[in-house]
């Protein structure tokens, strides 16, 4: 069976379901592994949780229980907010998913991660955003506070995701997510560059900031094209 | 201290999260500059992916998981079903590592 998101037709909720449980299996062993790793560095049981739950935030996580390890809370603060700048224009573009009622938008805000952002992207129509964004940010939220638990609870039995794969297992959903969008040329060219750009500069800036240096990858809009001179006219 | 450091850290993104949200309604966009948010969303979550793929703490990643991404991405390009895709690159990427290759 084809996954319904590379088709003009939006997926049905047991496609969907199938599609978020496949990455909802790998966040819950990836929370299993903060967990594990956040109650060895020291901290405690009921700080690890609530990262989880109000923070939500999976790099920014593992990034500040290593910064917080290391004793510089302050860098944990700042390097985190920066990671998750990029929240802001995703909430630009899922504002009309989440509609206007205050209920949806304060509780879809905080279930907003790439991987929701991603799901509800991939859908042709309105509805099938909806649909698919609130799937996934639930699950996801489960998922990925199930998993904090149980790292806490098994602690040092947890397995290493990377002998696992599950490394490799979230850029690959995400490029698989986005396919249908960049199968147009005009955005697969903004994204190409934006990517490029932010592997370029990774070496050199925090984290964080490569990400939100690929929106300079909308500049190649403004570079004239070759053999399409009866531009439209807006 | 850590009670301050994590709420601080969520609350700043909550706000992250809800200010684009609600300056969405806010902003009256350009039909022009409406049409390029979903573009620029694209290109967040490709960088995102392929610095992901590429990189671990601002240095290359190895080749376990470019290869798993790559499988799975040639995968998708194939039009296979999701879950195949993400086992496929999970699965390359272990492989390669119980090979030795880091």
């Amino acid at each position: 069976m084809r996954t319904a998101e590379r088709t003009a037709t939006p997926a049905s909720t047991p496609a969907l379901l199938r599609d978020v449980g496949a990455i909802g299996v790998a966040i819950v062993a990836i929370g299993a592994s903060f967990g594990a790793v956040a109650v060895a560095a020291g901290l405690p049981v009921l700080a690890t949780i609530a990262m989880s739950t109000l923070l939500y935030a999976g790099g920014a996580q593992f990034m500040a229980v290593g910064l917080i390890a290391a004793g510089s809370p302050v860098a944990a603060v700042f390097a985190g907010l920066l990671l998750n700048a990029r929240h802001l224009p995703f909430g630009l573009v899922l504002g009309d998913v989440l509609g206007r009622r205050w209920r949806d938008r304060l509780l879809g805000s905080h279930l907003m991660t790439d991987e929701a952002t991603a799901f509800a992207l991939a859908q042709p129509d309105p509805a099938g955003r909806r649909r698919a964004f609130w799937l996934a940010g639930i699950v996801l939220f489960f998922a990925w506070n199930l998993g904090t638990l149980a790292g806490v609870l098994l602690a040092s039995r947890v397995g290493d995701p990377l002998r696992l794969g599950l490394d490799a297992a979230f850029p690959a959903g995400l490029l698989a997510l986005l396919l249908p969008a960049l199968r147009e040329p005009e955005t697969r060219r903004v994204a190409l560059v934006g990517a490029a750009v932010a592997v370029l500069v990774t070496p050199v800036l925090p984290a964080g900031l490569p990400i939100l240096l690929a929106l300079s990858g909308l500049a190649v809009l403004l570079l004239p094209r070759r053999g399409r001179h009866r531009a439209r006219p807006c | 201290m850590l009670i301050a450091v994590i709420l601080t850290l969520a609350v700043g993104t909550y706000a992250f999260r809800l200010s684009g949200v609600v300056l969405r309604d806010r902003l009256t966009l350009p039909d022009r500059v409406h049409r390029l948010l979903p573009m620029a969303a694209a290109a967040l979550l490709a960088a995102l992916a392929v610095t992901a793929a590429l990189t671990e703490a601002g240095a290359f990643a190895g080749f376990a998981r470019p290869t798993g991404v790559l499988v799975g991405a040639a995968l998708a390009w194939r039009r296979a079903p999701f879950i195949a895709v993400v086992v496929a690159a999970a699965g390359t990427a272990a492989l390669l590592r119980l090979l030795g290759i880091p």
